[in-house]
């Protein structure tokens, strides 16, 4: 299972890996929407932490379908089925490689990006946060939607199509969290709480929806 | 009615397509009445509905009530029917499972449309605008859109026992909204009006208006019924064209060698 995650996440940082092309479409996706909606401090400041989630997400989202795809192209899929560690467990470890090079790198360079919007300090720490806890909710939900379209043309389409629905729970509650922070009266705790036990549960759901979807293929 | 089914069920037993020939027996049976069934309560409860005095606060508008709750009732009613059904293609490997929750996707989808526009024509006079972000209207938009995903996603599949087991999978994940639909209200504090109906503590609704709603969500519910049998029907008989059609084809192609063969 480590061999699998460390492969994987080896892979994904080499030439050929989607790491760096997804980091620079997050970034490049937090640069169109100061173009779209016009370069006023205030607004972005208020709007910059959903900047950088809906960056996240979309970043995330676009190196899903090629989680199985290419295991199941050489065959190592084959291999993974008949291993003797159990699927699900294989499919968390896929899901976690995933994390640590989409998500984990969405969080860390967040503060980065959070200086061309414009945002405090405090608002920067909990967008940082919310991106390190909720992100691999993503990450787990999305290997579903991989293990349900790998072969499929077009299967990167109809995968945005069915996580994002279900992705939106915790983009609205990590949001949510943060809104709390830049404007007083509301509690920071209790979303971010909830983001958290979404993380929790689709750890739980994912791989074992994801496992049960190849195990059919 | 007994008698028929029973012989559908021994003639069935002949039969290698067991389960979807007494399925189809058993539609002939009651699809007739079902449908009668449906009239007659959308009759009575769309005169009910025309006859009820106008609310204090809603007025007229109260009226579209009696359209827009069953409908949102059976958006997810038949998603439920989807995630039983989801449950009988992974468990029970059943084969009319998938064809019953193909069945009920576009209905689904269309009480869910239902649902979305007759409440933002009641929001229109009622909150002033067509459309708000609360958490209710929001959950339910998001019903919308994993129901066209879902179809998406069986058009997608060509292989059916494939299609059946990842449109299922993905039901039963997607069956995570369904509660956040129907707690959102009390959860969040949001625009849409809390739970009246179904309450730990009894309806709140004063009975001249909670007798209409019920009788219009029977009507619901039977048209549902109806459509879902008729539609799981046609879904039975499609498959059955498609196995004949590829038999056709398997047997033209044998003769065509054969005769090559010949020449």
């Amino acid at each position: 299972m480590i061999a699998l995650l460390k492969r994987d996440v080896a892979l994904a940082l080499s030439g050929g890996g989607g790491a760096v092309t997804a980091l620079l479409f997050y970034l490049s996706v937090v640069i169109i929407v100061p173009f779209a909606i016009g370069p006023d401090p205030v607004m972005l400041a208020a709007i910059g932490p959903a900047i950088l989630w809906i960056g996240a997400l979309l970043a995330g989202l676009l190196g899903l379908e090629r989680l199985f795809q290419p295991d199941r192209e050489d065959g190592s899929l084959d291999q993974l089925r008949l291993s003797p560690v159990p699927l699900p467990a294989l499919c968390l470890a896929k899901s976690i490689a995933h994390w640590l090079v989409t998500g984990l790198p969405a969080a860390l360079f967040a503060p980065l990006f959070a200086l061309i919007l414009g945002l405090d300090t405090p608002v920067i720490a909990a967008t940082v946060a919310t991106l390190l806890v909720g992100t691999p909710a993503i990450s787990f939900l999305g290997a579903v939607g991989a293990a349900v379209t790998v072969g499929l043309p077009r299967g990167g389409l109809l995968l945005a199509i069915l996580v994002l629905p279900l992705a939106v729970p915790v983009v609205i509650f990590a949001v949510g969290a943060v809104r709390a922070v830049s404007m007083e009266p509301d509690p920071f705790w209790p979303p971010f709480a909830l983001v958290t036990a979404l993380t929790l549960f689709f750890a739980v759901i994912g791989p074992f929806a994801a496992a049960f979807a190849l195990r059919g293929d | 009615m007994n008698a028929i089914v029973q012989k559908a069920s021994r003639k069935g037993r002949l039969s290698a397509l067991a389960n979807p020939a007494r399925f189809l027996a058993l539609v002939r049976v009651t699809w007739p009445g079902l449908a009668l069934a449906t009239i007659v309560a959308f009759t009575i409860g769309l005169y009910l509905t025309f006859s009820v005095p106008d609310d204090y606060q809603q007025g007229r508008t109260v009226r579209i009530m009696f359209i827009h709750v069953p409908a949102v009732w059976m958006a997810m009613g038949a998603y439920m029917v989807m995630v039983s059904a989801a449950l009988g293609v992974l468990v029970w490997r059943h084969p009319l499972a998938d064809v019953a929750a193909r069945a009920a996707a576009p209905i689904g989808a269309a009480f869910t449309f239902l649902g979305l526009a007759t409440g933002s024509i009641w929001g229109r006079p009622m909150w002033g605008s067509w459309w708000e972000w609360d958490a209710r209207l929001t959950s339910f938009l998001v019903l919308l859109i994993i129901y066209l995903g879902l179809i998406a996603l069986w058009r997608a599949i060509e292989e059916p026992a494939r299609s059946a087991r990842m449109a299922a999978i993905v039901i039963l994940v997607g069956a995570l909204n369904i509660p956040i639909i129907k707690f959102s209200v009390d959860w969040f504090t949001t625009l849409h009006q809390s739970a009246s109906v179904l309450r730990l503590d009894g309806p709140t609704m004063p009975p001249v208006f909670l007798t209409p709603l019920l009788v219009m969500g029977l009507a619901y519910l039977l048209f549902f019924l109806t459509l879902h049998l008729l539609a799981m029907r046609n879904e039975v008989i499609r498959r059955q064209i498609r196995t004949g059609q590829r038999k056709a084809a398997q047997a033209a192609r044998t003769e065509q060698i054969a005769r090559g063969k010949k020449q």
